[in-house]
């Protein structure tokens, strides 16, 4: 069938030309249709993957779909008629005219049996006709930026809406090539040069681009357009696909946006997604990964070796648990405090009783405001009452709070906010507005006592207050809050802090929250009467979860470095608390600020026993003045990160026992918990049995039931750290040593190739960072994997020259002397570039890059 | 194991000769003047065919070192030295029965001029080699690795790279880099930042030797030879003068500028200079060479020739320090 005598498409980047073939298929008129597929040829043993691509792109975009097929399977990557490589001679075609063609072509191609769709674009709507139209030998779908449905009252996106004027869709689809060239612009960073030109090069002379135009002007907008029946049909025929299902997503795309993933996971609430918040329209070009993550994807689910599920089963659990102290303590002892705020000297407490009211309350207030279980509600409220009473509402009508740390700013928020997808915001003023800007979704909820903005007010009349008293009078008339059953559901979705890459959403079960809370509690909490004074935002929930009661002292919880030494003495003093929480940042603060406080105030601290600090690693020095500060006290610094908190525990005198070693000594695994390492490969790659030998240095693993339930729409990342069953992988790397302690050598993607093996970071920087002409240090690699060489980037005590980075022969020497590894260069800056919410974490990734650019004898550019 | 070593009055070639001789092999030098070694001793020219056919009587495998190293000259010479060099080093191995050969090549044959970082060896190609040395070099190497199995007895060639060999009693580098720093003209090209590998002498001997004995099993191949422990050019230029005790460069010189200069340099000196006699004290080459990253994955070669440097960066400096101090 295949017309002899045509040219197959070659001398495109990663584009085999053995794939490229051409047939001649009869359309429904009965004419001959010339077509141009990618196809691997190979004899579906397993099955076929069959590729749809979207306008004003061809099959090329599927070539490493292809490239990586697993064994045992076709990929045929089509181009559709008017398109790619197919003929330019056929009439314009309506979405009915190419689900009929995909399926003539099909059956020419001898596609049967077992298949899975890969669509982009408006490739979704017609893969997904053929899909329906061949349920019987459909097994999977694999969905990238498209749509199936367009409300009529949503105003679709401006570009397409402007390119369907049918005066401009000539001159922007046809006559000129802005439309092909603008799909490829969207991409971020940009795409290469050659694959632009290979995307664009079917679609060169106007002559060629009709079916572009052709394309844009089938898009079904309006009632009565001639596809909009063809679209519905589509559309609702997928609500009933109960096949496995995988969304890949670009999340900066401006034609398909949120709203279209949205209405697709309503339509497949059982799809797998993965989310890449900096990827665009072109997702497989902007992420090439993608293709693994498919066909990983495809093995998993979709194989006939029986689908593997790394889902952790959902268990029983009492949902009532977590909030059952508060009730207790109501009960028993109303008027005991329960949060006891300071700002300006005004100190605000909130008893047990008017805690457990306000959240009854609100709990009904929001309950007939529509929040239903299972809905999402992003909490973006000042720690302190407010907080405590919206979370705790929240859960008691079976709702998922969704908290994304103020830390990571407005813009950082606003990116983690439109990925979680919250249906409702209770906000402060302030955040809701910044929000309403960054189209961010959800009914919003304002929180606060202040008076919102006339326009806020106007658009989102429902304020906390209101739907509080508006609960209260349901209160009274007896209206119950609906009873959750046992059933462990997701209870709550924590962001990462984004200190090591983009912000990831972290979704908890009740089971797994409540496992938290009571480590936490059992660590650091001891006697229910010993209050806390919590400077971070989490445990000013936890304090009441544990029936406690928490003060919160008067700082900007947005920056942790407000928190004054008699602020911390003050709250402190205001619930006679002795157990302390709060991070480095705050610390280093709090000992600045220490000549300020009073003899009282002094005394106040020296009541305290517990203090934690956690989030960034805790220098030793600062633990000792802290301790000057709180003689009293068991200074502990525990590990952990948002994925599973408490790993392990160390306080100040176990840290001094350790002494120097290769990495930072964090402990003891805490109760509950198993750590195991998974060992480096000669490349830096963990991929080792995992094992407790001491000594080994691997990826650290923990196995712990307060882990995570998983990553929120980030399947690939949710795949790679469950992989072993029970267990979370960390990202971290470190060595477990004789007695049991772990030691943590820095992140697993920081690990140095050298040729003579992996080698960590954060062992060479400690030793570096003893010399007394070094205030810090940065250990990167350059060169190639499995052959880089080591480089120690320091700021040393003296000045340096920004343009001239080589380190100076003493300096470069000394440290050599201490490094214990063989070191290439040593290269000197003012400053390391570090992270913003913990002034830090080193950039390392940064200097790596920088360092690299300037040991290849390029021109010094500033670091940070 | 008799072996002949072309080019023996060089830092490197004396150096294989004195350690094959040291371990018992029968050792024959090619070289044009005497060189003083107390061995079995053949005058005359690489470019003689007749000088390098008695030379290669009899015996089991040759070193090949014999070359114009300079950075400028007549093409002409070039090739002659070069190429008409290894051509007759081949024919004679053909002619006598010769096994193994070892052709002592440079890293700069595979350099198009832009930064290696990490590299692997590449293959020679004297289309896009820098300069007529390169250029040589790299044909010269094409020509011994497609002789690899020829012959009745087949011959075992193994090229050998040596990246910037150095040590007591360098002429051709550290000499050079010493007088400049003792005279206050020795300026450091952009930030002197750029990696470079380098060789301690003994290791390249070793290297070569280590070749020798294992041709039979890794014919055919290029090896890049250095110490794998790349040094910013700017700190090893400064540890050769410190060695001397001669102050460290401090000046520095935008890298494009000595790029161009040392291009106008090569050009004029080129014109004025037609004998091809002396060096100009910058040329395009040197100033690519010295503003870029040029290191190497040694990986390969130290499988490949099960061998190791023994002499340590800081090590070779101490010696040369001793040697400066003598």
């Amino acid at each position: 069938m295949t017309t002899p005598g045509e040219q197959p498409v070659e001398g495109l980047p990663g584009l085999d030309p053995r794939w490229s073939r051409f047939l001649t298929v009869p359309d429904a008129s009965g004419e001959a249709r010339r077509w141009h597929v990618l196809d691997n040829g190979v004899e579906p043993t397993e099955g076929t993957l069959l590729c749809v691509h979207g306008n004003p792109t061809w099959s090329y975009l599927w070539r490493r779909f292809l490239s990586e097929a697993a064994p045992g399977w076709r990929v045929v990557a089509v181009d559709q008629l008017g398109m790619g490589w197919s003929t330019r001679r056929a009439p314009a075609r309506r979405l009915d005219d190419r689900v009929d063609d995909l399926g003539r072509l099909t059956e020419a191609l001898g596609i049967t049996g077992r298949t899975v769709l890969a669509a982009h674009d408006w490739g979704g709507l017609v893969g997904l006709g053929w899909v329906l139209e061949h349920r019987e030998q459909v097994a999977g779908v694999v969905l990238t930026n498209t749509a199936v449905f367009q409300p009529l009252d949503q105003p679709f996106s401006a570009l397409i809406r402007l390119a369907r004027n049918p005066a401009l869709r000539q001159l922007v689809c046809v006559q000129t090539p802005t439309f092909v060239r603008g799909a490829a612009a969207l991409s971020r960073p940009p795409l290469d040069r050659e694959v632009r030109r290979a995307l664009a090069g079917p679609y060169a002379d106007p002559s060629e681009r009709a079916a572009i135009g052709d394309f844009v002007a089938d898009v079904p907008l309006e009632r009565d357009h001639p596809s909009r029946a063809a679209m519905e049909r589509v559309a609702e025929g997928v609500r009933g696909l109960d096949v496995p299902a995988l969304v890949l997503w670009g999340g900066r795309d401006p034609v398909f946006t949120d709203l279209h993933l949205h209405d697709l996971l309503d339509r497949l609430p059982h799809a797998d997604v993965h989310r890449y918040g900096r990827a665009s329209h072109l997702v497989t070009e902007d992420v090439p990964e993608t293709a693994t993550t498919a066909w990983r994807w495809i093995g998993e689910k979709v194989s006939t070796d029986g689908p593997e599920t790394f889902e952790r089963p959902a268990q029983q659990v009492d949902r009532t648990a977590i909030w059952a102290p508060i009730t207790a303590r109501a009960t028993e002892s109303g008027s005991a405090p329960a949060v006891v705020e300071l700002h300006d000297g005004v100190v605000s407490t909130t008893s047990f009783a008017e805690l457990e009211q306000g959240i009854t309350d609100l709990a009904l207030g929001l309950s007939d405001f529509g929040v239903r279980r299972g809905d999402r509600v992003a909490v973006l409220v000042t720690p302190g009452v407010g907080l405590t009473t919206a979370v705790f509402a929240c859960w008691r009508v079976g709702a998922v709070v969704v908290v994304a740390d103020a830390g990571l700013g407005v813009r950082g928020m606003a990116h983690a906010l439109r990925s979680a997808r919250p249906d409702h915001v209770i906000g402060i003023p302030k955040a809701v507005a910044a929000l309403d800007a960054l189209r961010v979704p959800g009914r919003r909820v304002v929180a606060g006592h202040l008076p919102a903005p006339l326009g806020l007010a106007l658009r989102h009349p429902a304020t906390v207050a209101s739907l509080t008293a508006r609960g209260a009078v349901l209160r009274e008339h007896g209206t119950q809050l609906p009873s959750l059953g046992d059933t462990d559901e997701d209870v709550a979705v924590f962001f990462t802090s984004g200190a090591t890459g983009p912000a990831k959403g972290v979704v908890y079960r009740a089971a797994q929250l409540q496992g938290q809370v009571a480590r936490l509690a059992g660590l650091y909490a001891g006697d229910r009467d010993d209050a806390w004074v919590a400077a971070f935002p989490l445990f000013s929930l936890y304090g009441p979860a544990m029936g406690t009661a928490a003060a919160v002292p008067d700082m900007d919880p947005t920056r942790a470095g407000t928190l004054t030494a008699a602020a911390l003495a003050d709250a402190a003093a205001a619930v006679d608390g002795r157990v302390v929480f709060a991070s480095p940042a705050a610390l280093r603060n709090v000992v600045a600020t220490a000549a300020a406080l009073t003899d009282g105030q002094r005394a106040s601290l020296a009541r305290v026993r517990v203090l934690m600090s956690a989030g960034a690693p805790v220098p030793v020095g600062l633990l000792r003045r802290v301790q000057e500060l709180v003689p009293n006290a068991d200074l502990h610094t525990p590990y952990g990160m948002t994925e599973v908190l408490p790993v392990a525990d160390i306080t100040l005198p176990g840290i001094e026992a350790a002494g120097q070693g290769d990495g930072v000594c964090v402990g003891c695994p805490v109760p509950g918990v198993t750590i195991r390492l998974a060992p480096l490969d000669a490349l830096g790659r963990a991929t080792g049995e995992l094992t407790t030998t001491a000594g080994v240095t691997g990826e650290i693993l923990v196995e712990a039931d307060h882990r995570k339930q998983r990553y929120d729409r980030l399947w690939a990342t949710e795949r790679a750290s469950s992989r072993d069953a029970g267990h979370h992988r960390t990202g971290d790397v470190g060595h477990l040593d004789d007695e049991g302690r772990l030691w943590v050598e820095g992140r697993l993607v920081h690990v140095l190739s050298t040729a003579d093996g992996p080698l960590t970071p954060v062992g060479v920087e400690q030793r570096v960072e003893t010399l007394p002409e070094v205030v810090s240090a940065a250990v990167v690699g350059v060169g190639p994997a499995g052959t880089q060489q080591v480089v120690v980037v320091v700021v040393p005590a003296a000045a340096v020259s920004v343009r001239r980075p080589l380190a100076a022969g003493e300096l470069a020497a000394a440290v050599r002397g201490v490094a214990g590894v063989e070191v290439a260069a040593v290269l000197a800056v003012p400053r390391l570039p570090v992270d913003i919410r913990h002034n830090s974490k080193i950039d390392r990734a940064a200097v790596s890059a920088w360092a690299s650019q300037v040991l290849s004898g390029q021109r010094a550019g500033r670091l940070a | 194991m008799k072996v002949l070593v072309t080019g023996a009055s060089g830092m490197l070639g004396g150096g294989v000769a004195r350690a094959l001789a040291a371990r018992g092999d029968e050792v024959t030098v090619l070289q044009r003047r005497p060189a003083g070694l107390g061995f079995r001793e053949v005058l005359g020219d690489v470019a003689d065919e007749s000088a390098v056919r008695e030379a290669a009587a009899g015996q089991d495998a040759v070193v090949h070192l014999a070359a114009k190293v300079n950075v400028v000259g007549l093409e002409a010479d070039y090739v002659r030295a070069n190429v008409v060099g290894t051509r007759n080093v081949l024919a004679a191995c053909s002619t006598h029965g010769v096994q193994r050969l070892v052709q002592v090549s440079s890293p700069s044959v595979a350099h198009a001029g832009s930064s290696l970082v990490g590299a692997p060896a590449g293959p020679a190609d004297p289309a896009t080699a820098r300069g007529p040395y390169a250029r040589t070099k790299a044909q010269s190497e094409l020509e011994a690795l497609a002789a690899d199995g020829a012959g009745e007895v087949p011959l075992a060639v193994v090229a050998v790279r040596p990246h910037v060999v150095w040590g007591p009693g360098d002429t051709q580098l550290v000499e050079r880099i010493v007088e400049r720093g003792r005279a206050g003209r020795l300026p450091l090209l952009g930030t002197g930042a750029a990696l470079i590998d380098t060789t301690y002498v003994d290791n390249a001997v070793d290297a070569l030797v280590a070749a020798l004995d294992r041709a039979l099993e890794v014919h055919g191949e290029a090896f890049v030879v250095s110490n794998g422990e790349p040094r910013p050019v700017g700190e090893i230029f400064g540890d050769f003068c410190a060695a001397a005790g001669v102050p460290r460069p401090r000046r520095h010189v935008p890298a494009g500028l000595a790029v161009a200069a040392g291009d106008v340099v090569e050009r004029v000196w080129a014109l004025r200079h037609r004998d091809g006699v002396g060096q100009p004290p910058l040329t395009r080459f040197l100033a690519e060479q010295l503003s870029t990253a040029h290191w190497f994955d040694q990986r390969r070669t130290r499988e490949a020739l099960r061998w190791i440097p023994e002499v340590s960066i800081a090590e070779g400096l101490e010696r040369l320090a001793a040697h400066y101090r003598r």
